[in-house]
């Protein structure tokens, strides 16, 4: 039985949608990875332990335990305690969190990287520790982070095709539906495989222009 | 003016480190629109006084006052924040090392507080930045990052951004002592003018030449103590205490050679 790309048209439009809750996906949970990194990153550095404690805790679980698992135990788990989540929505959830505890170790290092005298100066004109958390400390901070960021957002578009197993019918999903109909999984495999590729250069291009922008501010 | 309490009241300052006694019982008043500069060898406490009027060093034991109120005074954690936070912005402070915010404009290093603290408008701080950036000299570079400036420039912006909370006090933790000599001195012009202005001023400084023509009194520390104190011409000209006359020696010296 040789290869026959031909079957390949047909169901384009499949494998398309696909493509496009992939993306939805990855910048739901891209963005719930950021602001939450950024929050546990707080936390973690300046919150009294009774409050950073419990976040640690939850931040061990899960660096600890597969995201495959916490996936499941979103979806299938928490609506036997009455919490129904939609599959995309768990799917949101699980993998931004997940990122988010990532995130939040980079975000740590880099606040507590930016100079002292930034800090000291923001107090000196009169603002909050948070107001200079927020207006001169996390935007440097979030600056010299961009690069590894970027990494760990590469990372999370590869790992959404583990939302396959909970039923949202994203790239690699559909890309087992049409096979189920044809029987050709090289083929959907190697397209599904350029789709996923054209995505993460067009994440790359995208960080790149964003690290040029911020490079004069430096 | 005798019968006035001072404007800026320092009572049995003290701080210290473990065992280390960095300020050992200082006192010293500052009238309204005095300049006082505070010199001596580096490890003599002058910067960790000045960071403690505006507690960014907090003081161990003492009082510091600003007019009619306690600037240090003892309060409950988030009281105490938001009193502290208040007394700041009347506490104008320029760092050896600028401290500028990189990731924002000239003119939003200058507006950002008062628009935050004092809710300007866009249109009111723009003004105000515009304002004092004329007066130090910097408004061709109001668009300019931190990082396309010299060291001088960045300082000039630092006292503006200083100055646009309308401080009552300007605090100078050795203004000029990162900066390249051919640099300094349009640092000194802008302090100069605010002398002029009759602004307050407490300038920690390595500058004898600049305390002697700006400043109205001259303190001399060594070792967390007050050694002499008086108008610049008897310190620097004809100081009494042999430390003061070694250190004045020895930094002469220093800058001849």
């Amino acid at each position: 039985m040789g290869l026959d790309f031909s079957v390949i048209p047909k169901y384009l439009d499949i494998v398309l949608l696909g493509a496009v809750w992939t993306i939805a996906i990855t910048i739901g949970a891209a963005v719930v990875s950021f602001f939450g990194g950024i929050i546990l990153a707080i936390i973690a550095l300046y919150a009294p332990k009774i409050i950073s404690w419990p976040f640690r805790a939850f931040s061990f679980l899960f660096l600890g335990t597969p995201l495959l698992l916490q996936l499941f135990l979103i979806y299938f788990g928490l609506v036997q305690i009455g919490i129904d989540v939609p599959a995309f929505m768990a799917g949101v959830i699980g993998l931004g969190l997940h990122f988010a505890v990532y995130n939040s170790e980079l975000f740590q290092t880099s606040i507590l990287a930016v100079d002292k005298g930034q800090n000291e100066a923001a107090r000196t004109l009169g603002l909050s520790r948070l107001q200079a958390l927020r207006k001169v400390i996390v935007p440097q901070a979030v600056r010299d982070v961009i690069p590894p960021i970027g990494n760990n957002m590469i990372a999370l578009l590869k790992d959404s095709a583990l939302v396959s197993v909970i039923g949202v019918s994203e790239l690699t999903l559909s890309a087992q539906r049409a096979i189920g109909s044809t029987y050709r999984p090289f083929e959907f495999y190697v397209l599904v495989a350029i789709i996923y590729y054209i995505i993460n250069l067009v994440m790359e291009a995208v960080l790149r222009h964003v690290e040029r922008r911020i490079q004069v501010s430096r | 003016m005798s019968d006035q309490p001072p404007f800026i009241d320092i009572r049995h300052a003290q701080k210290s480190f473990g065992t280390l006694d960095v300020l050992k019982d200082i006192s010293l008043q500052v009238e309204r629109g005095q300049i006082v500069a505070i010199i001596g060898p580096s490890g003599s406490g002058k910067s960790t006084l000045l960071r403690a009027i505006n507690d960014l060093d907090p003081l161990t034991g003492g009082e510091i006052w600003l007019e009619d109120k306690q600037i240090n005074k003892t309060l409950p954690h988030r009281q105490y924040e938001k009193h502290i936070n208040e007394v700041r912005q009347e506490i104008g402070m320029v760092f050896q090392h600028f401290n500028l915010f990189p990731h924002l404009k000239v003119r939003e290093n200058v507006t950002m507080a008062p628009k935050m603290l004092k809710g300007l408008s866009e249109a009111q701080a723009n003004a105000l930045a515009e304002e004092q950036l004329t007066k130090v000299g910097m408004i061709e570079r109001i668009d300019y990052y931190p990082s396309q400036l010299s060291g001088g420039q960045k300082q000039r912006v630092a006292i503006a951004r200083a100055l646009a909370m309308k401080p009552k006090v300007m605090l100078f933790d050795e203004a000029t002592s990162a900066l390249d000599p051919e640099l300094v001195e349009e640092v000194n012009l802008v302090m100069k003018t605010l002398a002029e202005e009759h602004m307050t001023m407490i300038i920690v400084t390595h500058e004898m030449g600049f305390a002697e023509s700006v400043c109205d009194r001259v303190l001399f520390m060594d070792q967390g103590v007050v050694v002499e104190e008086g108008p610049p011409e008897v310190i620097f000209r004809n100081p009494t205490n042999e430390r003061t006359r070694n250190f004045l020696r020895k930094h002469l010296a220093g800058q001849a050679g």
